[in-house]
């Protein structure tokens, strides 16, 4: 257990590498439209995440943001459209398949298991990882044990990243509002995730939560070169943090570029402050 | 001042995450372990053996396997009196067909049937959770007497429709029917749940074991972070049922000797066991034995105390007792809420600071 070391360094990523380039594609989002019964949530929408960034999805409240984000780890299913994520095109998928195909997430509400301890939480991120089967895991002794500490040393570097050393064994029932956040994103960044989905990582935080996450995200995108997907409210972190921004709203997309270009585009615009609708 | 772990460091992960991280705490189990193994044999009598011994292990073993599926996967069950008959006429159609198998096999594959079973009822857990699930397994408790009680072929048909265990043994030993030393049946009830309790710590605190864990607190994340609800929900329902079926193959064929399927596994046992884990604890290992402990052994201490001691009627004291041991599961449930397991934690914690509390 040393603390000294730093985390990127040591840490490996287990994942295949899926020879896709950074700055390619990694996620296409074709042309997709989810409706419940009658209510749209999302209509004819079509962006892409490139291997090695940030993405951001922003929108007022109801404009599909969460959605799109079940949507792309298999919790909805889309009426219509296609999705592709390294190169393999999907329709129908469970989100355990997603999960075992790389992608991970936190929620916008915490969900995190809160009867385990942190270090616990942060193992399960694991499971996709872990192959001992049933009987191994019986007698414990041998495989599984040798198995199950090679991923405690992978989730100390999680833990010694993340700052959270202090509280491992902690249930996280107990803990206050940001470190649960803080370790919905060791979770998920357990799993070795080759996209990273944020729902508000930021929601309620105070300003100084608010930049150590800032900082993680950061981190995590360039150490570890994670892809991420993040929705976000707070306009100042979305615009610093991100190098793409793709803008919805009810259900449509009115913007997608670089902040500064979503920033000057009039419909986004339009969107957050709201238009006269006097002419 | 004997339960410390001040400069008790550890330098590995292997011994850091040990089911007994302190080291009083390891020499106290195995203590009492080689108590229970090479002391108590020598000094067992008939009374003990059958009054308290054996239900305490048979009672234990189906709390662990119930603790299982309701403590650590979060799905409720009203079954455990239908699945224990499962495992008890498994046993006893083993018992007659292969006559030479030896016993511990028989409780074994008894085991396995019920597993069978169990991942058949515990199929509506896939689409139902909470109170309508505990409903579709008080189905299944209601279905499988009456299957057991309306087919002869599983008594053999028998006139009275009862069971009888005929004398079976293991390493020559007989453990099983009329003539069986006291040591014989407590040794073989003790080696199974030392055996599986162990195989029960080993699976919970492994990636199944989270698995179960992360579908019991919150079953959408656990989907997402990669958890299959299919297999973490129908392992749970198999290995619990696994256990509760040798809990039952040895109440039958160790404890009672013959039995009666809606007498001895009818919704009551349901019900006890359950009690068992809620008042031990649920999600806990030790949780499992306590509770057994709790309900099998207060009711012979309240028992002997009003009888024994002030000479009570025996029908009066035998109101009182109900009454009493239903108190006081009401005043343990108020007072600790997570069970005996979590109040044998607060304690640790108070006796690691004593007697310096800051």
């Amino acid at each position: 257990m040393n603390m000294h070391t730093k985390p990127s360094q040591e840490f490996v990523m287990t994942r295949p590498d899926d020879g896709i380039k950074v700055g390619d594609p990694l996620l296409v989002v074709d042309h997709i439209s989810l409706s419940f019964g009658g209510v749209k949530a999302i209509s004819d929408i079509s962006f892409d995440v490139r291997k090695g960034e940030i993405r951001a999805i922003i929108g007022p409240n109801g404009a599909g943001k969460t959605s799109m984000l079940n949507v792309i780890n298999g919790f909805y299913h889309p009426q219509e459209g296609t999705i592709t994520f390294r190169g393999e095109k999907r329709t129908k998928m469970k989100p355990h398949v997603a999960a075992h195909q790389g992608i991970a997430r936190t929620f916008q509400n915490i969900a995190l298991f809160k009867g385990m301890s942190v270090l616990d939480n942060i193992m399960t991120g694991r499971i996709t990882l872990q192959k001992r089967n049933l009987l191994w895991q019986a007698l414990w002794r041998g495989p599984a044990e040798a198995e199950e500490l090679e991923h405690r040393r992978s989730v100390e570097h999680i833990i010694d990243f993340l700052e959270i050393e202090a509280i491992r064994k902690t249930p996280v029932g107990r803990l206050p509002y940001g470190l649960q956040k803080r370790v919905e994103l060791g979770r998920a960044l357990a799993a070795e995730p080759a996209l990273l989905l944020l729902d508000e990582p930021m929601a309620g935080m105070n300003l100084e939560e608010k930049e150590d996450m800032s900082r993680f995200i950061l981190d995590v995108n360039q150490q570890f070169g994670t892809t991420i997907a993040l929705i976000e409210h707070d306009m100042g972190v979305v615009m610093d943090l991100s190098d793409r921004v793709v803008v919805l709203d009810y259900g449509r997309k009115i913007g997608d570029g670089t902040p500064d270009e979503v920033r000057n585009n009039q419909d986004v615009i339009d969107a957050y402050l709201g238009v006269s609708h006097d002419e | 001042m004997l339960y410390r772990e001040a400069g008790d460091f550890k330098t590995t992960y292997r011994a850091d995450q040990q089911t007994f991280p302190i080291k009083s705490e390891r020499i106290l189990f195995w203590a009492f372990i080689a108590f229970a193994f090479l002391i108590v044999p020598f000094f067992i009598n008939d009374y003990w053996n059958k009054a308290v011994l054996m239900p305490l292990l048979i009672y234990s073993m189906a709390a662990l396997g119930l603790n299982i599926l309701v403590g650590y996967c979060g799905q409720v069950s009203l079954g455990t009196g239908g699945f224990m008959a499962v495992g008890a006429f498994a046993c006893y159609k083993l018992m007659t067909a292969f006559p030479g198998m030896d016993m511990f096999s028989v409780v074994i594959l008894s085991g396995f049937v019920t597993a069978a079973v169990g991942i058949i009822f515990g199929l509506p857990s896939l689409r139902i959770k909470g109170f309508y699930l505990a409903v579709a397994t008080l189905a299944a408790q209601f279905f499988l007497v009456w299957v057991f009680n309306k087919f002869a072929w599983f008594y053999n048909y028998s006139a009275s429709g009862q069971i009888t265990a005929p004398e079976r043994s293991i390493f020559g030993i007989a453990v099983t029917g009329p003539s069986t030393a006291p040591w014989a049946t407590y040794l073989f009830a003790l080696t199974i749940l030392f055996v599986f309790g162990w195989i029960a710590r080993n699976l919970t605190r492994g990636r199944l074991g989270r698995s179960w864990m992360a579908i019991r607190d919150m079953d959408i994340a656990a989907e997402i972070i990669g958890v299959s609800p299919l297999k973490a929900k129908l392992s749970a329902f198999a290995i619990s049922s696994f256990y509760i079926g040798i809990a039952g193959a040895m109440f039958f064929a160790n404890y009672l000797g013959a039995a009666e399927v809606g007498e001895a596994f009818g919704i009551d046992k349901s019900f006890l066991v359950l009690f068992m884990v809620i008042i031990g604890g649920l999600g806990s290992i030790l949780g499992s034995f306590l509770g057994a402990a709790f309900l099998v052994l207060l009711p012979v201490l309240l028992k002997n105390l009003m009888v024994g001691y002030l000479g009570w009627a025996t029908d009066l004291a035998a109101h009182i007792q109900i009454m009493l041991v239903g108190g006081l599961i009401v005043f343990f449930l108020i007072a600790e809420p997570h069970g005996l397991a979590q109040l044998w934690r607060i304690t640790k914690e108070k006796l690691r600071i004593w007697p310096f509390p800051y």
